[in-house]
Parts: C-alpha cells; structure tokens; sequence
C-alpha cells in the first residue's frame, strides 16, 4: 500500500537525518507522498530502465528535499541502502543536493530555479525525437520567486508540452517565516493559468488526490499540467508539522525517538 | 571575408543534415547568431526560447540530458554573465552534451555599450570546473573548430566576433589539432600569444618586425582552456619573452593562463595586451582595438619594448 511506504519512508528519512547531524527535514516530508505516488506508481523508472532512452524523466527542482529521493532511491534498489550510510560525510557521494553520479538522479539541482527549464527540455526533446515518455519536476513554493521558474513556465506552455507534470510543494513555509511574509505568492492557482498551463490544486499529501491528479495531467492534451499539492511542512511528525524552524533543524536523540514513535503508531 | 559565427551555421547544418540530434537553441538571436538559415531548413532542430537567457541553457541541458547535441546560441555578453548559473550547474556540473556559441563577442557591438560587450567572458566560463573555452580566429579554423565539438559529448563555451574576419590560414591547408595552440608563424626572439580576432594582427605584428630583424613566434590560443600548456612552456623556454594579446579585460583571461603558467614553468618577461578594466571608448570594434594598442603596430611596439 501507497501509504504504508510513505510512512517507511519518512521513517528511513528522520532516521538519515538524524543520523547524518543535517538535511532539509521539514521540506522532505512535505514533498514524500508526491515522490512516493511518482516512484511507486506512476513512474515508468526502475534501477533496469535508468538509461533507457524510453524511461520517464524526473528532475528534483527543490534540490535540498533530496533526502526523501535518497531514501525512495534506495528503497527501489538504485544503490545499496548501506550506501547512505556516508551520506554528507567525508568523500561521499551522497551530497545535500541532487547528483547525477548517484543512480537514478537525471541532472544536478540544488539552486532553485532550475528544474522546470530542465523538464522543457526534457520533454521537448521527447516531441522532437517522437518518445512517449513523461517528465516531472517538483519545485518548491518559495523556489516561485525565481524568475527563471516563469520564463520556463513561458516556454512550457508555448510549445504545449503536455508531456511535462509540474509540481509545486505548496507547504507555504520557506526559511524565513511563511511565503505570504516573505514574497506573496496568493494565487498560484491564477498565476499558473494566465501562463497557460492546465491547474490542478489538490491535498498534496493526499495519496489518492496526487495520483489522480496525475492520471488527469497524463490525459490533458497541447498544455502542461501544473498540480499545486498543498501540503504540510514536517508531515507526519506533529512536532515539526508546519513550523518553519524544521526547514533545516535536526532533530535531537529526544525528538528523533519521539518522530519514530509517532510514524510506527500511524502504521 | 567570412564572419566566424556564419561558418557556424554552415557546419551546423552540413551535419544536421545527417544528425538528427544536432539541435539549435536562440533566444530571439537567429538573425544575428546567423542562425536563421539553419532555423528555415531545420525547423524541428530549431528551438526558439525568446528574450530568455536563463532558460536557454537550461532546456538545452535537458534537450542534451535526452540525447541532443544542443548548441544555445546567443550573444555572448547575455549568454555568459546572464546565465552563468546555468552554464555552472546545468551544463558543467550536470556534464551534458550543452556548446554555448556566444556570438558577436568582446567589443563587437561597439558603440552600443558595455551592456552588450562581453569582455569578461574568459574569466566567467573557464573558472567552471569542466567547462572548455574556445576563441577561434578565423572562419576556417572557426570550421574545424566546430567539426570537432559535434564528435564529443562535453560542455563548452565558444566565443566569436560579429564581423567578418580575415583569413589567418589557407584554405585546404588549416593546422588544426583540437586542444593544440596552433604556431602561425616560427620565432625565436619572442612569442606572441593570442585568441580570437587578436590572432590577425599578431600575425601582422610577426610580420612588421621580420622585416626590422626580429623573430617572433606566433602562436593561435584559440583553445584557452583547456590551454596548451606545453606550446606555452616551450615558447618560454625557446625565447626571450612572451606577450599575450586578447579582446578581453585584463584579469581571468589569455594572459592569466599563460602568466601562470610562465611563472611556475620558466620565468620569463609576460607582458599581456588586453582592453582596459573599465568601459571601453566609444567607438566601432576596429576603433576600439586602435584606441588599446590591440593592432600589428601596438602589439610590435609592445614586442620592440621587450627587447630592449
């Protein structure tokens, strides 16, 4: 069930947290339905297709929730779990950011900004070459400041992509206080539209909404789909739920026990 | 005479005729990339991004991440400054099969402005780890240039001049080994080192002091990075000194390298020809090459001051 590896996975997340001393954790388990939904269900990507010309394409725009894909990729079987064991240390592989030499990662990320003009590419080189494969990219809500997320946006919309499925996090909390504090961003919604783009605003950590809202993209011909997934930031550990502060904070040896305790009592 | 970036558009096509992959990327920039013949005959090899400099590297990474051998053609000044984050993360870092062409490079808008020239474009694109710079001097060398770049898969940045340029080499008979200075003309008192549209007049310069009795090296750095750094050493080891001359500010470029170089290598006297660390005089590319000293005359004084 979709559910029960959402939680697995926001436990194998708090624990490399926790373990590694750092991470985004409150961003990681906002965006774990949507990453669970993409890499359990809908995704034509497996560690045996991961250079097939024909895979579906995936680009982690919000690059510091890469401790969510980390742990999603390694549950499929893209590297050896033991492997995230160096995560962040000394001449490890595993970075803080999305890298394209760990298996299963398409392009690097980390500055914001970047993934959808990837996923243009990306899914205009699938028209032009005649592939049938899909992108996705998840961005952030505050990442919507970048203006480079909207000459994308421009761009999507003009050449129809309608093999391209945005996603934006909206958890509505970024480093420094809400989104409405830092840059106003009410209505995405609106403002997606008038770009041209079909809008989906669903619960984004609703698994039956983000994979139906999926299913609905997939049938929506000569534009791009956006899904607004309104989200919770730390979803799942109720002390973290929707407090900025766990953008980055790490939990103690305390609050780690108290985090695991609440994902095994969900199960 | 022939502009650089015209023959880009020739080889460009020439082998998109076979390839289906070879892709190219404007932003509202095919008429002065000289890219609109390429755009008419290949219209879905052609993607036009609009006034979006950003974006252009982007989605040519990932048109390359999916196989396309995408060339972001766009003015140089925009391409590299403006979209120097993507150039950093999604062609270098991310390692794709991304040619950055920056067309009508250093001074060649002239009197429209330091908005429009590029002349810190060297330093911007060779500090990026795995990014290559090229600044070919002519248009056969332009060709070959090209010709090679489409047989690898890796980043890189090329820049060429808006004006037609004179012919440094022969037709048919073009000395070109990719990531090898080129030698212009054997010497034995002095080298000249130079890039780009600089390579001209140091040839001139070669020649105006043969005829006084001086032997100068002249050799083409149209590969600044990687640099040929053995042809550097020998000609430190060889002659009496070396000068660099490029259409570039005067830190982070041409001379940079080979100073370095020089220093660690075989001390010996560099002297390092290059536009001024301000906006340049107002004036045409050829003025403003005048007004610096970057022209045979300028470069041969330069040579004549060495040597004494």
């Amino acid at each position: 069930m979709l559910e029960e590896k959402a939680r697995q996975i926001r436990r194998d997340i708090v624990t490399l947290v926790h373990r590694a001393g750092c991470g985004h954790i409150g961003g990681d388990l906002s965006v774990t339905d949507i990453l669970v939904d993409l890499y359990y269900k809908q995704m034509n990507i497996s560690p045996e297709n991961r250079k097939d010309p024909d895979r579906d394409r995936f680009v982690l725009s919000k690059g510091h929730s890469v401790e969510a894909l980390y742990c999603i990729l390694a549950d499929r079987g893209f590297f050896p779990k033991e492997e995230l064991l160096t995560y962040s240390q000394y001449g490890s592989h595993f970075i803080g950011h999305p890298n394209n030499k760990i298996p299963g990662i398409e392009m690097n990320s980390g500055s914001l900004g970047h993934g959808l003009s990837l996923c243009v590419g990306m899914a205009l080189a699938g028209k032009r070459s005649k592939k049938s494969y899909r992108c996705y990219t998840v961005m952030g809500d505050g990442e919507l400041a970048e203006g480079s997320v909207w000459e994308a946006a421009m761009a999507a919309s003009h050449y129809g992509l309608d093999n391209l499925t945005a996603f934006v996090d909206r958890n509505g909390l970024q480093i420094s206080g809400t989104t409405e504090y830092v840059m106003k961003q009410s209505s995405q919604e609106r403002r997606w539209e008038a770009f041209g783009w079909n809008v989906l605003s669903i619960d984004g950590n609703d698994l039956p909404s983000i994979d139906a809202a999926v299913e609905l993209a997939k049938r929506t011909k000569g534009k791009p789909t956006v899904i607004i997934a309104h989200t919770t930031k730390g979803k799942g550990v109720s002390f973290m739920e929707n407090i900025a502060g766990w953008h980055h904070r790490v939990p103690t040896d305390e609050e780690y026990a108290r985090a695991m305790a609440e994902l095994e009592a969900q199960v | 005479m022939t502009a650089n970036k015209q023959v880009i558009c020739d080889v460009l096509m020439e082998r998109a005729k076979t390839d289906p992959d070879v892709t190219v990327l404007c932003s509202d920039s095919r008429g002065s990339g000289s890219m609109s013949p390429f755009a008419d005959a290949f219209p879905e090899q052609f993607v036009e991004i609009g006034i979006a400099e950003q974006n252009l590297v982007s989605v040519a990474a990932g048109m390359a991440s999916c196989g396309k051998k995408a060339y972001a053609v766009s003015p140089a000044s925009f391409l590299t400054t403006r979209s120097l984050e993507q150039a950093k993360v999604d062609a270098a870092y991310s390692n794709t099969n991304v040619k950055l062409i920056g067309i009508s490079g250093g001074v060649s808008y002239g009197a429209l402005g330091m908005t429009h020239h590029s002349a810190s474009d060297i330093a911007a694109m060779a500090s990026i780890p795995n990014m290559r710079v090229y600044l070919p001097s002519d248009r056969l060398q332009t060709g070959c240039l090209i010709r090679a770049l489409l047989d690898d898969a890796l980043p890189a940045y090329v820049r060429v001049g808006r004006n037609a340029v004179e012919d440094v080499y022969e037709e048919g008979n073009v000395p070109f080994v990719m990531d090898h200075a080129t030698v212009v003309s054997e010497g034995t008192d002095l080298t000249v080192i130079a890039c780009g549209e600089m390579v001209k007049p140091a040839a001139e310069a070669a020649a105006l002091l043969r005829k006084e009795g001086v032997s100068v090296r002249v050799l083409d750095m149209y590969c600044v990075k990687p640099i040929d750094r053995e042809a550097v050493v020998k000609a430190a080891q060889e002659t009496r000194g070396i000068i660099t001359v490029e259409e570039h500010v005067p830190w982070g470029g041409l001379g940079s390298a080979v100073a370095q170089i020089v220093c660690a290598a075989c001390p010996k006297p560099v002297r390092c020809l290059s536009l001024p660390d301000s906006p340049v005089v107002t004036g045409n590319s050829r003025q403003v090459f005048d007004h610096y000293g970057l022209n045979a005359e300028g470069i041969a004084q330069a040579a004549r001051e060495m040597l004494k």
